[in-house]
């Protein structure tokens, strides 16, 4: 079993700051750069792969000694995309409209590495408790940063948050933030920004 | 006919570029592109199973599931066919050229988590439900489009080794921040409609 030094809090921080996903392990890049045009799409994104993560962290991990480690992969993917169309369908029926936003990055949580290296790496080396707070945290830290990237990239190139106008009239908002481009500079300069904090903090120390 | 081609094939290329434009497939993109030899490697694996899984996916979207009602389970079944397929095809390189296998070796299987690849095979399915050749060569013309792209990429950043660049922002960062100025240069193919 795992080491004695996995508690439930510190595993849910984990994800959140020290291993979070996007900013430190750098997966999932695709939705988090395409979906964060809006804060709102950022929000349904993240819960979305959120509670994918959550679920198939569970089943695996409640499965990890019947899986057969050679077609392990496989079976991961087979649950993993089993759960996607369980949200894509609940989205498409109660939220019609985020889901048509989020078009076809729901169905591509399935190829989220986020999930199947979770998946690899925790929940099939610990229980069904640990590896559901992992799969929270690292949801709710994919969710954040997501929340960040689409906050900046709403208030910048759309001059909107949550869809409330910010400025009035008189200013112009930047469109290119919310089109490609933006989305690959902001991700860029936040990475850049985080790792340059973290480094100062360690001479810090 | 012709004009249609003529418009799929240049979308799919440059207008609708899979990673400069739509962000599919930004995993490898960032991953593989460190050097060109790999890229070219990484873009020819990825355009040859992305030709086999648009025109497998399609043929059981028509056939198997849509028949029997069944398409809310396009998800599973067409990731099943392209991590079966990228299985058969790193089978079959290793025993027939295994020159190519040894140099995409590490490649092929990351292919299978590569979106671009599921995302041809949804996108075939909404948009040419009824037209196989098109299916086809836009499958083939998005993973082309995804390679010319991961090549340039792979150009400027070994360009790019030689130069002083500050130490936060060294590999992701620097990489990304350069991805955002190429497609700033791909948004100019955005007049080309046909």
């Amino acid at each position: 079993m795992a080491e004695n030094k996995k508690t439930v809090p510190s595993v849910f921080m984990n994800g959140i700051l020290k291993e979070n996903p996007t900013f430190v392990q750098l997966l999932g890049m695709c939705p988090t750069l395409a979906v964060t045009t809006s804060l709102q799409n950022g929000i349904g994104m993240g819960l979305s792969a959120t509670a994918v993560l959550i679920c198939s962290n569970l089943l695996i991990s409640l499965l990890r000694k019947i899986i057969p480690d050679k077609v392990r992969i496989a079976a991961y993917i087979v649950i993993i995309a089993a759960f996607v169309t369980l949200v894509q369908m609940c989205l498409s029926a109660y939220l019609p409209d985020l889901s048509a936003s989020l078009g076809l990055f729901i169905p591509l949580i399935v190829v989220n590495c986020i999930i199947l290296a979770r998946a690899e790496s925790f929940a099939s080396k610990n229980g069904p408790l640990l590896s559901a707070v992992d799969g929270l945290g690292m949801g709710l830290g994919f969710t954040g940063a997501l929340c960040i990237i689409s906050s900046i990239r709403e208030i910048l190139g759309a001059g909107t948050i949550m869809g409330i106008e910010l400025y009035g009239t008189h200013v112009q908002p930047a469109t290119i933030m919310i089109m490609a481009p933006g989305g690959f500079i902001v991700l860029g300069l936040l990475v850049g920004i985080i790792n340059f904090i973290t480094s100062k903090a360690k001479k810090g120390e | 006919m012709a004009v249609q081609i003529i418009s799929i094939l240049l979308s799919a290329l440059l207008t609708e570029n899979f990673v400069m434009v739509k962000f599919y497939g930004i995993c490898p993109f960032l991953g593989v592109s460190k050097k060109i030899d790999t890229a070219v490697g990484m873009g020819m694996a990825v355009t040859f199973v992305m030709a086999l899984s648009s025109a497998i996916t399609w043929v059981a979207n028509k056939f198997l599931l849509i028949p029997f009602g069944l398409e809310y389970l396009q998800t599973i079944l067409f990731i099943l066919i392209i991590a079966g397929l990228v299985q058969f095809v790193e089978m079959f390189v290793k025993k027939s050229m295994p020159s190519l296998y040894n140099a995409l070796g590490i490649y092929l299987p990351l292919i299978t988590t590569n979106c671009a690849v599921l995302s041809a095979a949804l996108l075939n399915v909404q948009n040419y439900p009824d037209n196989f050749l098109f299916a086809l060569l836009y499958g083939i013309f998005a993973a082309l489009g995804f390679t010319l792209a991961i090549v340039l990429m792979a150009g400027i950043r070994e360009a790019m080794d030689e130069n002083a660049i500050p130490k936060a922002f060294r590999g992701f960062p620097i990489a990304l921040l350069t991805a955002g100025l190429m497609s700033i240069a791909f948004m100019g193919f955005s007049g080309f409609s046909i």
